[in-house]
């Protein structure tokens, strides 16, 4: 992932498209707020976070700041087919390069 | 409540303090529903909804049973759990309040949405509490809500 500087972690099905995009570090809040589909950028690298992907439908995850992931997280990210990037951005720097690619953010209701 | 049987039930226990395997029920919820054939925006409310009430037990609880009763037009919840029960509930719902200690809200957790995510989500909610006890939470969900 070149426009991230990112590492890929879990491979996921790439194949999927990225409809949007969601940024957060609270999962009540991208539970409740990010769209399918929609790429996930956030500090929190721990299983849940492939829960809350899963159930949102999300099909990848970029975790900034190069923040450590746990061999669970990236386990259950395998098997949910879900992708793990890593990237030595910031969220913000992360973001803009990913709407700058044409990303568009995304938010649940009005 | 009519006497209608249920396509699915669903029965699962969540161990309190278990963050490995938290998500587990409602991701098995979230299967069942899409194989059921629920439209997406009734699935995705059901499981929010779930997923805030498997985490209020992780997060709280000692330990709690999840039990879903899918119908061809809803979906009835229970989730019954042992813990320290809620003191003041309508604090409780209000959102951004929390008693979650600070190293889970590093994990992003105990924010203080759970309730209020629930009550946005259901079509009914109900919690009967017990400082010391535990609490049990009752949701209805409405294909059709009239």
């Amino acid at each position: 992932m070149q426009p991230l500087e990112a590492t890929v972690l879990a491979p996921g099905n790439m194949e999927e498209e990225i409809q949007g995009g969601y940024c957060g570090d609270l999962l009540s809040d991208c539970i409740a707020n990010a769209v399918e589909g929609s790429v996930w950028v956030t500090v929190q690298s721990h299983p849940n976070v492939i829960a809350v992907a899963t159930l949102v439908g999300i099909p990848c995850v970029v975790v900034v700041n190069n923040y450590e992931v746990d061999e669970e997280t990236l386990a259950r990210a395998r098997n949910e087919g879900i992708t793990v990037l890593r990237t030595p951005l910031s969220a913000f720097e992360a973001v803009s390069r990913l709407a700058a690619l044409g990303v568009p953010g995304k938010k649940r209701r009005g | 409540m009519t006497d209608e049987r249920p396509l699915i039930e669903l029965e699962r226990k969540i161990a309190g303090g278990d963050f490995q395997s938290a998500g587990d029920v409602s991701s098995e919820l979230k299967r069942i529903l899409q194989q059921v054939g629920f439209p997406p925006p009734f699935s995705r409310r059901v499981v929010i909804a779930a997923y805030e009430a498997e985490m209020n037990v992780v997060i709280h609880a000692w330990r709690g049973i999840f039990r879903a009763w899918i119908f061809p037009n809803r979906v009835h919840i229970e989730v019954d759990d042992e813990g320290p029960g809620i003191p003041d509930l309508e604090l409780a719902f209000q959102e951004g309040y929390s008693t979650a200690p600070p190293h889970i809200r590093e994990m992003g957790f105990g924010a203080g949405y759970g309730l209020s995510n629930m009550k946005k989500c259901s079509d009914r909610l109900e919690i009967d509490t017990r400082v010391g006890e535990g609490t049990k939470v009752i949701m209805d969900f409405f294909l059709n809500p009239s």
